[in-house]
């Protein structure tokens, strides 16, 4: 069980700042892939992954990073600080 | 080093004074400030900062201990507001002291170029027209590519 997140249009998109999921998704990438054939919210949200950036564990990090023992995954758009 | 993620507005003369004050050995002060602009031809009515509690601090912690190992910077402080802002209001304030300016300048440079993108906050503007996530900019990400 994992804690995923989702910020800005990301979050807008799939309707929920975050949620717990149940999932052996061995990769970021096979848990975007799990989602999103789950419902339509999570295909759009994911249709373009170049538009995504995630952290894992609060870390930065990109799409092929492994899940195993990771306890929160958060999804959203490029960061516009400053 | 001091990071800070609020809410509410900051003092930047207190900042600024409680920041160099202590700092002796240390010749330079650079401080900048961000500031929420206005919108030609779209009045903004106000903008809205979201960010990622935890992973915020962090980022800008690691961000900030970056910029004092490489400059060999005395200090250095981030302050960095969320939730609505409007047009003429102080979004974030960051300072760098080194003992000569050159440092100074190159380390607030920096750290503004890493927080622009690397910092997990998201602007949506609201205006007459409507609301819309703001979205990065290439150059943003080039600016990256110097350091």
């Amino acid at each position: 069980m994992m804690d995923v997140l989702y910020f800005a249009w990301v979050r807008e998109r799939i309707g929920i700042p975050r949620e717990k999921v149940e999932t052996s998704a061995a990769t970021v990438a096979a848990l975007v892939a799990e989602l999103s054939s789950r419902e339509e919210r999570y295909e759009l949200a994911f249709s373009d992954l170049s538009a995504l950036r995630v952290a894992v564990d609060q870390k930065l990090t990109d799409f092929d990073a492994p899940l195993d023992g990771v306890r929160e995954v958060a999804f959203f758009p490029p960061m516009t600080g400053g | 080093m001091r990071v800070v993620v609020q809410e509410q507005p900051f003092e930047i003369g207190a900042e600024t004074t409680n920041f160099a004050a202590g700092h002796k050995e240390m010749g330079a002060i650079v401080t900048f400030t961000g500031i929420v602009r206005d919108l030609p031809g779209n009045p903004l009515q106000a903008m809205e900062i979201e960010h990622y509690p935890g992973m915020t601090e962090a980022a800008l912690t690691e961000i900030a201990q970056s910029a004092i190992d490489r400059w060999k910077l005395g200090d250095a402080l981030v302050i960095h507001r969320y939730g609505r802002l409007v047009p003429g209001e102080m979004i974030m304030m960051v300072a760098t002291a080194s003992k000569h300016r050159k440092d100074a300048f190159e380390a607030a440079e920096y750290l503004m170029d890493y927080l622009k993108s690397r910092a997990p906050f998201w602007k949506r503007e609201i205006t007459d027209a409507g609301e819309s996530w703001v979205s990065s900019k290439a150059e943003d990400e080039d600016a990256l590519t110097r350091w």
